[in-house]
């Protein structure tokens, strides 16, 4: 009977679609959008998402501030991004359609609830008439108007949860009405509820009615005449599982536990949006991993330090506000040359600054933001999976050459997600770390072969000795004041950071390896980065790409690859950080594409660029 | 009833003595300053604790009694200033079967540590805290601390400080401290059993130690260790025993509802039997905290010996217990458990 319906309606095949739900930020956009991905992932498509939701837990509701949304872009190949501009808007209320309705395509899709444009509402988000009557609103885009509300409460009528409870379910009506117009299976959601609200019966079962009123509201209504297909992507053969950012930072260093032998310790203190990885570590118990909720961010790193003396592979993860108050004890860090990493997911700065927003600004903080002469190793995740290798790399810096190292991420691929093609866990390298124990020649400032000095753990008899923040004197670590032997320490903690470079492979650059131009990146800018330069080639530019992880020091070959290009097009979320840096340090000049918006590039702004500085010569 | 309190740290079998303990550094401080005092009581104190050397560690944090570590020959770190509690708690929960001491100052402590201090505290981490209270700032020559007495005259005081100072073991027994005694510099005996217990202690263990800075406060504490005026200015207080002092031990203590009185024991109307009896194990911190405010009551003698201790599960105990539970319920974590767990699906 259902199939026959099914065949009355038309199926379109699509290559990719970028869906955004939109609502209050109480009405469950988050669970909604990661659930529609989560399933999406399940059924074989590439996608990116974003997530983008206000600073208030709770803002009042109906209001344009408090609108919480949930990006998705999926598709049948290969992606990069959670896509620029949504082809499908849900907007659960007013203010979601006036904050989104500019970033969608034109001629695109829009679902809205009906049951939410009264007049409070209305004139919460700030519209002087009912948007869904505007000729020009019904003219440029679809407009399916459902009324939502309604539609859920009368499916769980009998349903013996309050009134209150029951409007709560119907981001499910909308979720499953998604799934019907997308063709996507309904089992894993409901799945998935049943595990999490398992313990309460009711919730779940007027959650799955919900979902599945909404899946067959689409069937049988009228309104829908058009359902669309997305044909799985032809990844790489595999196991994959969908990953955001900071869960593969917390999966990476228990990798790096593993590997190395050494427990974890984290010393954190909560802050956005940071604290995933410590809520993630703290569940991993099992992995003798140790995390120590610090009664503030200074307390995060110093209790690290104290685990880092201890022989620990320790940690302590924050965001810019957190880096400022933990700067001092990166110094003490790199004066008793103890390994430790240091994680910065960052946001919109300066200051509180933009909490939940994006922004690569911190870099010349991580680069240069301490008193004295004062290296640090800074590295970059560049996508969601990428940030699983990134924290076993920081590890690896960190242990080989007893020194902190600063993990840069940032809020847009701590929270967006990609599927991720697993790796085998014997192939991950082992992580060779020694603790001195041999008492014969033993001075606590001797050097290896890398400069490192000799991890000698309390506990080990015959190594006491001691360690502080005042300049040590070459080889026996006492205090020491002369002048000599300062200018020599220094220099020798600057050499031993610049070695890491012996470590780091050279720059591989992508298409050909000279010509007119090159797009070089760090960090989060990969995916927007790399669509841009796929479609610019698509079009017939000729335009090469290079992205850089490594930021201090860098790779050997980095200078080699940007003279071997006419320009480079420097694209950061910044004003123009690492092109200075680059000035400063290689005199190159770069052409620096710069936006601080809170926001992730759009392909379209990098590609768009590319195209502008190619002219009409489309680099040949 | 005597019920110790005592920790399970690994004993050892070899004999140490006090030159086992004191490192090839030279010792900095100014002559004839109370830290000297203070080092030389630890190095006495440390070979009956019965801590394998290599198990101990000294951290500090800055300021003048934060060198201590440089003097002691066991592991140590002479870290940053205020952060010793804090990074010593990070040590002690990585290593727990260290004896972790730290060596701090009435500013490293109480003014730029003070947070680290009251939450290392409440979560009852298993560190010795040696406070060197000197009432002043003593490494930057000599400007008024969180502990210098309201109207002090002093560098950046120079017509009085117009703040009032904290009273440490009230900060300590109000931020849930499990063990909290204070001792005299030139006391030497008391000082060395004090040290004794703190070692025995599990669980944050608070030692305020009055400590003469000859230099900028020079006899700060002279009425408390001047032979003339000592016995009438402190108060011994010993579990079991009444609350007496004074020079002939004719001055006793007693309460009146919650206020304590100085009673007058060769008057025959008074008896040693109505006198207050110290109980350091009391499990109500009312007492405590009476006693901790005698240094604020004109008149009345200052407390030396333990205000309190009790005993509870410390933070580092409760972590690893968690840790095998967690362990024990899930079995241990493999790499392909963790990256190959829900959610996970096939390309073929
Ligand atoms: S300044 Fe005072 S506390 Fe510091 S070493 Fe000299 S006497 Fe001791």
């Amino acid at each position: 009977m259902r199939e026959e319906k099914i065949a009355e309606k038309e199926l379109q095949n699509l290559k990719e679609v970028t869906i955004r739900f939109a609502g209050d930020s109480g009405d469950g956009m988050q669970l909604t959008g990661s659930q529609f991905s989560d399933t999406t992932a399940l059924f074989g498509n590439d996608l990116g998402t974003l997530p983008d939701y206000p600073a208030e837990i709770r803002a009042p509701a109906g209001t344009l501030y408090g609108v919480s949304g949930f990006q998705v872009h999926f598709s049948s190949a290969d992606i990069y991004t959670p896509g620029d501009t949504p082809d499908v808007l849900v907007a659960m209320n007013p203010a979601a359609l006036k904050i989104n309705l500019k970033d969608l395509k034109l001629g695109g899709t829009i679902i809205v609830n009906t049951d939410s444009f009264d007049s409070k509402n209305l004139a919460l988000a700030k519209y002087e008439s009912n948007p869904l009557e505007d000729e020009a609103l019904l003219s440029n885009y679809k407009v399916y108007p459902v009324a939502i509300t309604t539609l859920n409460a009368t499916a769980l009528k009998e349903s013996p949860l309050s009134n209150k409870d029951i409007n709560r379910c119907k981001n499910f009506f909308a979720l499953g009405l998604m799934y019907w117009i997308f063709n996507r299976p309904i089992e894993p959601t409901i799945k998935w509820i049943y595990e999490k609200f398992g313990k309460k019966l009711d919730i779940a079962q007027a959650n799955e009615k919900a979902l599945k009123t909404g899946y067959y509201y689409g069937e049988t209504t009228e309104t829908f005449t058009t359902r669309y297909s997305v044909e799985p992507a032809q990844l790489p053969k595999g196991v994959y599982r969908n990953i955001a950012g900071n869960e593969a930072i917390a999966l990476g260093f228990v990798a790096a536990s593993l590997k190395s032998g050494l427990p974890i310790f984290l010393g954190s203190y909560p802050i956005t949006p940071a604290t995933d990885i410590l809520q993630y570590l703290a569940s991993y118990k099992n992995f003798g991993v140790k995390t120590f909720q610090a009664e503030d961010e200074i307390a995060g790193i110093t209790s690290a330090i104290g685990a880092s003396y201890g022989g620990s592979l320790a940690l302590t993860t924050t965001s810019g506000p957190g880096m400022a108050l933990k700067t001092e004890a990166m110094g003490l860090a790199v004066m008793t040359e103890l390994p430790l990493v240091i994680i910065n997911i960052q946001r919109g700065g300066p200051s509180t600054g933009l909490p939940t927003k994006t922004e690569q600004a911190d870099l010349f903080q991580a680069i240069y933001g301490r008193n004295g002469e004062c290296p640090i190793p800074v590295i970059a995740a560049s996508t969601p999976s990428d940030c699983f290798f990134t924290a076993i790399e920081a590890s690896k810096i960190a242990l080989k050459y007893m020194t902190p190292v600063i993990l840069l991420s940032d809020g847009y691929i701590a929270n967006g997600s990609e599927p991720w093609r697993l790796p085998d866990p014997d192939s991950i390298p082992e992580i060779p770390v020694s603790y001195r124990t041999e008492v014969e020649g033993f001075y606590p400032y001797l050097r290896d072969e890398n400069l490192a000095r000799p991890w000698a753990v309390p506990g080990t008899p015959g190594l006491e000795h001691r360690i502080g923040g005042l300049e040590k004197a070459n080889i026996n670590g006492n205090v020491s004041y002369d002048p000599d032997n300062h200018e020599f320490m220094v220099r020798l903690r600057a050499a031993k950071v610049q070695k890491i470079q012996q470590d780091i492979p050279d720059l591989e650059i992508s298409y050909e390896q000279e010509g007119e131009l090159l797009v070089l990146g760090w960090g989060g800018t990969y995916g927007a980065i790399t669509e841009a330069v796929v479609k610019a080639r698509a079009e017939g530019h000729k335009v090469s790409q290079v992205h850089l992880k490594h930021l201090f020091p860098f790779p050997k070959n980095l200078a080699n690859v940007l003279n071997s290009f006419k320009n480079v097009l420097l694209p950061e979320l910044n004003l123009g950080q690492l092109a200075k840096v680059l000035r400063s340090e290689l005199f190159i000049d770069t052409i620096s594409l710069t936006k601080i918006k809170g926001l992730p590039f759009k392909s379209s702004e990098i590609q768009n660029k590319i195209v502008e500085i190619l002219g009409g010569n489309n680099g040949n | 009833m005597e019920t110790k309190i005592e920790n399970k740290i690994e004993t050892n079998e070899i004999k140490y003595t006090s030159k086992d303990f004191s490192s090839d550094q030279d010792v900095r401080w100014c002559p004839g300053c109370g830290d000297y005092s203070v080092l030389a009581q630890v190095q006495r104190t440390f070979p009956d604790i019965g801590i394998k050397k290599e198990n101990m560690v000294w951290i500090s944090g800055i300021g003048c009694s934060s060198r201590f570590p440089y003097y002691m020959n066991t592991y140590g770190f002479h870290t940053i200033h205020g952060r010793a509690t804090a990074i010593a708690t990070g040590l002690k929960l990585s290593r727990p079967e260290l004896s972790v001491w730290v060596a701090t100052g009435d500013g490293d402590l109480l003014s730029i540590g003070g947070n680290h201090f009251i939450h290392t505290c409440r979560k009852n981490v298993d560190l010795k805290l040696l406070l060197f209270n000197n009432k002043i700032y003593g490494l930057t020559k000599g400007q008024y601390s969180p502990t210098s007495e309201k109207g002090k005259i002093t560098k950046t005081s120079p017509y009085g400080s117009v703040d009032y100072p904290f009273n440490p073991p009230l900060l300590a027994l109000g931020s849930e401290a499990t063990f909290i005694a204070r001792s005299l510099d030139r006391d030497p005996k008391h000082l060395q059993e004090m040290i004794k217990r703190a070692a025995d202690h599990k669980g944050t263990a608070f030692l305020e130690i009055y400590q003469n800075c000859n230099i900028f406060n020079d006899g700060a504490f002279e009425l408390l260790t001047d032979k003339e005026t000592k016995a009438d200015n402190v108060v011994v207080m010993t579990h079991g025993k009444p609350l007496i002092f004074g020079k002939n031990n004719d001055k006793g203590i007693k309460l009146d509802g919650f206020r304590p009185v100085i009673v007058d024991l060769n008057d025959p109307n008074n008896s040693v039997n109505d006198l207050w009896v110290h109980d350091e194990f009391d499990s109500s911190p009312v007492r405590a905290s009476i006693l901790s405010h005698f240094t604020d009551m004109p008149g009345m003698p200052t407390p030396i010996g333990i205000f309190r201790q009790i005993s509870k599960p410390t933070y580092n105990e409760g972590l690893k217990k968690q840790i095998e539970l967690v362990t024990e319920k899930k079995g241990k974590g493999t790499l392909k458990s963790l990256l190959y767990s829900d959610g996970t699906w096939e390309v073929n």
